[in-house]
This record gives C-alpha cells, sequence and structure tokens, in this order.
C-alpha cells in the first residue's frame, strides 16, 4: 500500500520533470571519444579540460559524455556509431587513428555532426579541428636557449611524422632566435608511451652534454629524469611542473576549451559548418604553462613579447630565412612558411644535430 | 664515447634490473613445471601495490614488499586455479595477464597525479671509489645489489641445495617425484608463488625506484619479455642475466648512438635489442643437448596425485 504511494509520487515527480525538460528544449548531448585513461595529465587530459570548460560555458544547453581509453581501430568504430545512436549529435573524436572511423559512422548518421581532431579528412558532417602545437614549442625554445649554459638541448621524440617534426624544428628556432650556438640532440624511441624508454633516453642525453630536456612523448619519465638530474626540462601536452618543481622551465600546453565551445555553439545555433580549424595562440589554442621561478625577468618578459606577437599574428616561428640541415633554404627570407608546407615537413632545420631516421 | 661508457654501464644494468627479477622468478616457476604466463599481469599489479605502499608510508621498502606480496598474490589465484582446479596453464596464464592489466588500472586510478620522491642510489663503500669500474658497478639503486643476490641465490638453490633438487626433480617428472613421496603439488605452489613474488617485485623496481610514477601498463611488455628470456635462455640463471643486460644494453645503447648522431634508422634500433637477445641466447644455447637437458620436461602439463 504505503509502496503503490511512494511509486506513484516518483513517477508522478518523473513525468513533470520530464515535461519541463521537454518544454525548455531538451539539452544538446554532445559525445567525446579519447583515445587513452584521462589521467592527471597528457593529451587526453587536456581533451577533457577543454570538455569541462565548454560544459560550463554552456550550462544547461549541452549534456556531455565521454568515452576513454578506446583504442584506435575497429574498437573506435564500435564506439562512436553507439555515441551516435544513443543521440548523440554532436560527436568529438581526439585522436588520429579515429579519422576513418569517424568518416565511415558519419555516412551511416547524416544528422549527427562529428569534429575529428589532427586529421585531414572531412565531409558534409565532419569537420576538423587542430592547434598549432609548434608555437608553443617555439615560445619554449627561447626560454631553454636563454637557460641553458651547455648550449644543447635534448629532445626526446616518438614518431618522425611531420607534426613531432614540426615542435623539433620550432623549439630548435626558438633557442637560436636567442642562443646562436644552441643546438638540438633528438633521440627518436617508437613509441609514444613507454616510460622507461622515455626516461632511458632523457638520461642518454643529458649524459651527453644537454641541460634541457624536453620531449614529445606521453608520460613525465623525461621530466622526472632531469628532476633527478638536477638539469632543466621542458614539458609538453600540460603542465608538467608537478612532475619535476625545480626541473620544469615552462610547458607547452594545449588548450581545446574554446574551440569546442565554439563549434558547439555553432552546432546549437544551427550555423555549423564542416571547417578545417587550425588555430594556435590568436585563437587560444596552445599556450605555455607558468615560467619556473628561476628563469630571470628578462626572459620572462621576452616570453611574454613573443607571445603577444604571435598572439597578433606579427610573428609566424617559421618566418624565412630557414634553412634545412643541409644548408637548403626552405624559407627565403622577407616569407612565412604556408600551411602546405608545414604540413608535410620532414626534415630537421638548422641546429638539429644527427640525421633524421629515413622512412 | 668512451667517457659515456659509464653512464651507458650504469644505465644497462637498472634497464635490465626489472627483467632479472621477473625471468629469474619465472625460471624457478617453470623449473617446476609450472608455466605462468601472467608474469605481465603479475608485474602491474606488483608496480601499483608497491606504488600504492610507497606513497602512503613514505618507504620504498614498504613499496617492495607490498609488490612482492600483490604479485604472490596474483600468483596464488593461478596456483589454485590451475593445480588444485587443474585448469589449462596457457590460458590461465594469459588470463592471468589480462585481468593485471585491468586490475592495476582500476586501482591505479587515484595514484596518476602522484609523484614520488625519487630514491638516491646507494653507494657501496670503498668499492665505489674503484676507478671506472667503481661507479658503473657500485653506485644503483639498492634493490640492484638484491637482484645480484637473488640470482646467487637462486643460482646455488636449484643447483647445490637439496631442495632445488627436489624442485627439478618435480618438475622433470613429477609421477616419480610424487612416487619417492616428495609433495609435488605443494612444492610447486610455493614455486609459482615465488615467481609470483619476483614479478611483484620487478614491478615494484619500475613504479617506486625507476621511473617513480605510476601510468597506467608502465611495464610496456616487459613481462613478455621477460617469458621469453627464460625460454632463450634455456631455463640456466646465469644466461638469464645475460640476456636480461643484454637487451637492457642495447635498449640503452641505441639511444646513445643516437645522441651522437648515428645515422642508422631509429626503426631499426628500436628493433634491435629483441634481435640481439634472441641471437645471442639461440647462438650460446644451440645445442640441442642443453635444451633437452635443461628444459623441464612436465613444463606446462598438469599432475593429478590421485591418478599418477
Amino acid at each position: 500500500m504505503k509502496l503503490g504511494i511512494v511509486c506513484r509520487m516518483l513517477l508522478g515527480a518523473a513525468a513533470a520533470a520530464l515535461a519541463g525538460a521537454a518544454a525548455a528544449q531538451a539539452p544538446l548531448k554532445v559525445g567525446f571519444v579519447y583515445v587513452s585513461p584521462i589521467g592527471d595529465a597528457g593529451w587526453t587530459y587536456q581533451h577533457d579540460q577543454g570538455r569541462q570548460q565548454m560544459e560550463k560555458a554552456l550550462a544547461g544547453k549541452v549534456t556531455t559524455k565521454y568515452v576513454e581509453n578506446v583504442p584506435e581501430g575497429a574498437d573506435a568504430e564500435r564506439v562512436i556509431r553507439e555515441l551516435a545512436a544513443s543521440g548523440h549529435r554532436l560527436v568529438y573524436t581526439t585522436s588520429f587513428g579515429y579519422m576513418n572511423p569517424t568518416i565511415k559512422v558519419a555516412r551511416q548518421f547524416p544528422k549527427v555532426i562529428f569534429a575529428h581532431a589532427t586529421g585531414y579528412k572531412k565531409a558534409a558532417n565532419v569537420g576538423i579541428y587542430n592547434a598549432r602545437f609548434y608555437e608553443a614549442r617555439y615560445l619554449t625554445g627561447i626560454v631553454a636557449g636563454r637557460m641553458t649554459k651547455s648550449n644543447v638541448a635534448g629532445y626526446v621524440a616518438a614518431f618522425p611524422i611531420p607534426e613531432v617534426l614540426q615542435g623539433i624544428n620550432a623549439f630548435t628556432l626558438g633557442m637560436r632566435s636567442v642562443n646562436p650556438k644552441a643546438e638540438v640532440k633528438v633521440i627518436w624511441i617508437n613509441s609514444w608511451f613507454d616510460p622507461g624508454r622515455e626516461r632511458e633516453a632523457a638520461n642518454a642525453l643529458i649524459a651527453q652534454g644537454a641541460d634541457v630536456v624536453t620531449h614529445h612523448t606521453d608520460s613525465p619519465a623525461a621530466v622526472q629524469a632531469a628532476e633527478e638530474k638536477k638539469v632543466y626540462a621542458v614539458g609538453y601536452h600540460s603542465d608538467m611542473s608537478k612532475h619535476g618543481p625545480n626541473a620544469t622551465l615552462t610547458s607547452a600546453v594545449h588548450l581545446w576549451g574554446d574551440v569546442y565551445t565554439r563549434i558547439t555553439r555553432d552546432v546549437l545555433a544551427g550555423t555549423w559548418k564542416p571547417t578545417d580549424i587550425w588555430g594556435g595562440f590568436r585563437q587560444g589554442m596552445v599556450d605555455v604553462a607558468p615560467l619556473n621561478k628561476a628563469v630571470p625577468r628578462d626572459v620572462a618578459d621576452l616570453v611574454a613579447e613573443t607571445k603577444q606577437a604571435l598572439v597578433a599574428g606579427k610573428l609566424h616561428p617559421f618566418q624565412g630565412p630557414v634553412k634545412d640541415q643541409s644548408g637548403k633554404v626552405r624559407v627565403p627570407a622577407g616569407q612565412a612558411m604556408g600551411d602546405d608546407k608545414l604540413a608535410v615537413m620532414d626534415y630537421y632545420v638548422e641546429g638539429v644535430q644527427g640525421q633524421l631516421p629515413k622512412k | 664515447m668512451t667517457d659515456q661508457l659509464v653512464p651507458i654501464l650504469v644505465a644497462t644494468i637498472a634497464a635490465g634490473t626489472p627483467l632479472v627479477f621477473a625471468a629469474l622468478g619465472e625460471l624457478v616457476t617453470e623449473k617446476s613445471g609450472v608455466l605462468n604466463l601472467g608474469v605481465e599481469g603479475m608485474m602491474l599489479v606488483g608496480a601499483v601495490a608497491a606504488f600504492a605502499a610507497t606513497a602512503a608510508s613514505g618507504s620504498p621498502w614498504s613499496g617492495v614488499l607490498a609488490g612482492a606480496a600483490a604479485g604472490g598474490a596474483m600468483a596464488l589465484v593461478f596456483a589454485v586455479l590451475t593445480l588444485t582446479l587443474m585448469a589449462n596453464q596457457v590460458a590461465a596464464g594469459l588470463a592471468l595477464s589480462l585481468f593485471g592489466v585491468g586490475l592495476s588500472a582500476f586501482v591505479g586510478k587515484a595514484y596518476e597525479s602522484v609523484s614520488l620522491a625519487p630514491s638516491p642510489p646507494l653507494a657501496i663503500p670503498l668499492a665505489a671509489d674503484l676507478p671506472g669500474i667503481g661507479p658503473a658497478l657500485f653506485v644503483h639503486q639498492p634493490l640492484v645489489y638484491v637482484s645480484w643476490a637473488l640470482f646467487a641465490a637462486v643460482a646455488w638453490f636449484l643447483y647445490r641445495s637439496r631442495p632445488g633438487l627436489v624442485l627439478r626433480a618435480v618438475g622433470e617428472s613429477p609421477q616419480s617425484a610424487h612416487a619417492i613421496g616428495c609433495p609435488v603439488i605443494p612444492i610447486r605452489y610455493l614455486a609459482t608463488l615465488f615467481g609470483g613474488a619476483m614479478a611483484g617485485v620487478g614491478g615494484a623496481f619500475l613504479s617506486v625506484f625507476y621511473t617513480p610514477l605510476w601510468v597506467e601498463n608502465m611495464t610496456a611488455g616487459r613481462g613478455w619479455i621477460a617469458l621469453a628470456l627464460v625460454v632463450f635462455a634455456t631455463w640456466r640463471p646465469a644466461r638469464v642475466m645475460i640476456g636480461a643486460y643484454l637487451f637492457g644494453g642495447v635498449t640503452v645503447v641505441q639511444f646513445f648512438a643516437q645522441g651522437e648522431g648515428v645515422a642508422v634508422p631509429a626503426q631499426f634500433l628500436s628493433m634491435l635489442p629483441y634481435l640481439a637477445t634472441i641471437v645471442v641466447l639461440v647462438l650460446i644455447s644451440r645445442n640441442i643437448n642443453t635444451i633437452r637437458l635443461n628444459a623441464p620436461v612436465s613444463l606446462a602439463k598438469p599432475f593429478h596425485p590421485e591418478v599418477a
């Protein structure tokens, strides 16, 4: 008897809630697919920060859902399809390897809008977005160039693809813009994620004279190695300073919140188009983390000044003349490198030691 | 490159140590006739347990103990399944690996943002002052010296002690061992637990000493390499050591070579540790008689005392 009353009360409350929601127009369901666990730093962590920022900015108008640790491949397709089929009208797929699954599912769900990070395939309902990570690399290179005493920086890198090479080259150009004697040593570990090898590579670089270490891999192991060996480090993806409070000069940081808010707002307003977004400082998609206390005032001022120039679009990290290792001019003086050239970068600029592994 | 010999040697030994623990443990397990393919899972669970214990207590040694206990607990699950319930060892071992990956990720969720204070290496007095060899061999994490003691203990136990002889007999012919009154199943239990505990210590070395942080799947396949080492080393402890340090050494040397600007494709270099280890161990173990002599005959075969 009592139970019956409670049940009826609950039902009534639920019905009222449903009616209320329908009246206020149902919030847009937005789905996110992450390639790794969110963790506390790194690629996926930054995407999740962006998701939360967007949810806050559009409070009441959206609900978000994420699926983490989704391997690139067949599993990704299943997860993306499930999100599309369960009423999500906008799905963000946040890793390069989701490109083909995203396109495939998008064909089956023409009413759902997809946004794919770092890829190059678009469709009527698939837009793409990426960040100019190299702009932040250039700035961190300036800090490294001013802080190094040995004039050698070490770079732990994953795979020789254009995105990683843009980072290495921009970092090197940044360093040499303030310290023409500076050189960069690169070690490829052929993995995005293997803390043991990231650390070994960092240790090898330090033993070979590098007194600033940076990385384009996913764990904080290189920063930790620098902290232990009492040299400097430059973090990547997220602010890595908690893993090396003394070592970390700064970090090149990804910020996805603004771009997520913008894309989602367009979808809400019905004005979304399948665009190709490639934003940097100007669009608020990259930044550098707060500088270490050890960085002197004049360097901090220079960083702030350079950042202003990047935000204003007055400075391009690959401003000519840019020479590659062999001395060949890749960008003539007075010009800046075009996006088409950036996207296919396959060489080291002058100042990087060693030879690029051939494909 | 000669000025870099000491850092290369130091890094080689550090990189080989997790493999030494896991492979020596697995060697003892396999010598008793039990094939436990769950090394990767046991290492990961040991790593996360060690990290949690060190983060809570501040003492890396409590972490080592927790790693050993957690690895042992995983091995106990395997032992109950395969030795008491007679499940297939290959299938149960693979399941244990997959389970360990998931379990450690689940438990480790809370520890992803934690960073441990690095523990300083321990210099052995006097020995560390020897020119050249001193800084290379005698300034290491304390657990490295423990791994050398473990090697000596395992070699002595298996080939110079009576209980070791019994353990090998159980691995060769459990029926005969049973007939002369050896408790086959309890011995296999102990050997399996020892293997699990050592895999756990190998994981603890990774998460507490080597890279003092916890990240999901941080062993990155080292458990599988340890398994392969045991086979390629034809179940001989000294060859396991050679294999582990060779693997660590080639990994480290190729990084130094890249830093020096040696123009070899990085993809080839990262293949090299596997290639070199397999080639060397196959060459030194190519005698078919040594393989026959050293491989435990009853490996992975279940034993029923009642039907023996």
